[in-house]
């Protein structure tokens, strides 16, 4: 094992847990102002990815692929909000969970049913495509690069929105009292629909940013889905600095495991069974995290109550 | 208002007509349908009890659904190859016996449920529900990425476990011990909810404050019902790759949790019926849907937003009326 080698490992982890944030800001965005669990997120996901890839393959133009996710994604979220989130505030978790079950269902075999279930493929730009050359004498993909800065520049612009502008103080205000906002005269159900939309954007630009890394196919959005919700668990529900922490934490703790524990295991046991018993335990490393941060802290690292 | 009563009685009738009606005009698909709708509606019933009676809404079920799952295939792929499980300190061979593999099944379902129900129940609402799904999770990727018992391909049973005094591979005879299996949950379950036990579960999920001004701790009223719950879902699990002759990583999938839940919801939550309603529709839905078009699950997820959003007590408070159930609502 060399510091290159590790140093790269690094940056993945980085890159993994700067699209966790993607996902996992609008989901905690979404249930620390509404209340609203959304399975559905993973959904939003994969509308950006396949707007992105088809456009992309329309065009041939990235940066079009790119706007169509967001745009898609945020349409859908507008529609679903009005048609069927709405209605769901209200009510008990349970309800909340079967609905927006109800709506991977109806998102997941509706896109299986318009592009067939074979995967897309969406090509990393041009300008994109190389490596780049970094100190140490490391060479690093310049597309996964592009992504860490993308991730990073959303983070810096959520944090100004939320703290520097008038939607983002309405926002804040949103998830101290609902209630007493309204009476102040802000009309809530386009706040609602206005943030709904938001963490759809981002979810959508996540699946259409590891679209051109992976393949673009149904059932994309709900293994990332469920690291997302590990990761705000981790982070505490509805704090955005919570959602930032736990997807680094979770993003580096998944790839170092996976590069670094079946080398721990081959100290001391034969090559092939410290590669399985690494890869094993490597698959559960975030996890065991979860539970380790809820022993402490049940409401996770920045949550309250 | 006592149509329940009615209800289950003829759900019951139901389960034994109409495998019985095709055993005579021997049609074992239909008796392997209705052996499928049993088995899902015990995991459902296992669900029902964390879930209807003590409001614990868990995502992660599919986690005891696979346990006893591959307590099934491991026991029975050790039996099949003559290859003792372990050899030091003691002998353990694997078997094809159902008793001692549903045994095991309940048995780790338990301790899993009491370990993984330790730690998520010191979280509530929302936190509860993805902790749940991510334990189950855990799960599925460590099955997926553990080589020996057939990582992502699953394991095999080539001949269905034995039962003493029946013979499994005849389908109404592996149909009649599920279904016994099923009446006995069902059975307990009933009792439980009477007892003193159930009916403090029960008060705690509609008031917490209360139950622990009487003295009572909630926290281990649902630890209980949380390791009963898991232990029923997992002999299900082990009926289920005995009806499959196989077991692989999708019966941990977070899909599976899905399904179970839907199972309860379809049928009506905390009715004691509604798992077996709720299982029945949704295999009746999979074969008719199913047959008509390829992406049945649009029409599935429709139904579903239509009965959380419109008919909030499922199939069973539909025909039922409102009354028992919803005491909290």
């Amino acid at each position: 094992m060399n510091l290159i080698l590790l140093i790269e490992q690094l940056l993945n982890g980085l890159q993994f847990g700067v699209m966790l944030f993607l996902m996992a800001a609008g989901l905690t965005l979404i249930f620390g102002v509404m209340g609203l669990i959304n399975l559905a997120h993973g959904s939003l996901y994969m509308v950006g990815a396949f707007a992105a890839a088809a456009v992309a393959a329309a065009t041939g133009s990235f940066t079009l692929a790119l706007i169509a996710s967001l745009a898609a994604a945020a349409l859908a979220g507008v529609i679903v909000e009005i048609v069927v989130i709405r209605r769901l505030y209200d009510r008990d978790h349970l309800d909340q969970v079967l609905a927006t079950f109800a709506l991977i269902l109806i998102f997941s075999e509706g896109t299986r049913w318009v592009f067939g279930s074979f995967p897309l493929y969406l090509d990393v730009p041009a300008a994109l495509s190389g490596a780049v050359a970094l100190p140490f004498g490391i060479n690093y993909p310049a597309y996964r690069l592009a992504i860490i800065g993308f991730g990073l520049l959303v983070a810096l612009a959520m944090y100004l929105l939320i703290t520097r502008t008038r939607i983002g103080m309405r926002i804040r205000a949103g998830e101290s009292d609902r209630e007493m906002i309204g009476a102040l005269g802000v009309n809530i159900s386009v706040l609602y629909t206005a943030v709904f939309a938001l963490g759809a954007a981002l979810a959508g630009f996540a699946g259409a940013l590891v679209g051109a890394i992976q393949s673009v196919q149904v059932g994309m959005g709900e293994p990332v889905l469920i690291l997302a919700f590990v990761t705000i668990v981790i982070g505490g529900i509805g704090s955005i600095r919570g959602a930032f922490v736990g997807a680094v934490l979770v993003g580096l703790t998944d790839t170092m495991g996976r590069v670094l524990l079946p080398v721990l295991f081959g100290t001391f046991m034969d090559p092939s069974s410290a590669t399985a018993v690494g890869a094993a335990l490597a698959s559960m490393s975030i996890y065991i995290l979860m539970a380790a941060v809820l022993l402490i802290k049940p409401t996770g690292l920045y949550g309250s109550a | 208002m006592r149509r329940e009563p009615l209800i289950n009685a003829l759900i019951v009738v139901g389960l034994l007509a109409v495998p019985l009606w095709a055993y005579m005009a021997d049609e074992p698909y239909v008796i392997t349908l209705t052996t499928k709708v049993v088995i899902l509606a015990l995991a459902g019933v296992g669900l029902n009890l964390a879930l209807g009676l003590g409001g614990l809404v868990s995502l992660g079920h599919a986690m005891f659904f696979g346990i006893g799952g591959y307590a099934a295939g491991i026991l029975a792929s050790h039996a099949q190859s003559y290859d003792p499980i372990m050899e030091w300190p003691f002998l353990i061979e694997g078997t094809q016996s159902m008793p001692v593999i549903w045994l095991l099944a309940i048995v780790v379902s338990a301790l899993v449920a009491l370990a993984t129900g330790a730690l998520s129940l010191r979280t509530s609402g929302v936190y509860f529900i993805m902790i749940t799904l991510a334990f189950g999770q855990m799960f599925y990727y460590f099955t997926i990425s553990w080589p020996a018992y057939g990582g992502e391909d699953g394991l095999s049973i080539y001949v269905r476990d034995h039962f003493p005094g029946l013979n499994t591979l005849d389908p109404i005879q592996f149909y009649g011990l599920c279904f016994v299996i099923l009446l006995l949950a069902l059975f307990v379950v009933a009792r439980l909810a009477r007892s003193g036990f159930g009916l403090a579960l029960n008060a705690a999920r509609q008031n917490e404050a209360r139950v622990r001004a009487v003295g009572i701790e909630p926290y281990r009223l649902r630890l209980m019902a949380f390791i009963i719950s898991g232990a029923i879902t997992g002999l299900a699990g082990a009926l289920y790759a005995d009806l499959n002759r196989f077991v692989s990583p999708t019966m941990f999938s977070w899909q599976t949790s899905g399904e179970i839940m839907v199972f309860v919801i379809l049928g009506g939550v905390a009715r004691l019926f509604g798992p077996v309603a709720g299982a029945a529709l949704f295999i009746l839905l999979e074969e008719v849907l199913g047959g008509l078009s390829e992406y049945w699950h649009i029409y599935l997820g429709a139904l579903l937003l239509i009965v959380v959003l419109f008919a909030r007590g499922g199939l069973i408070g539909l025909l039922a009326g409102q009354g028992k159930g919803d005491d909290d609502d």
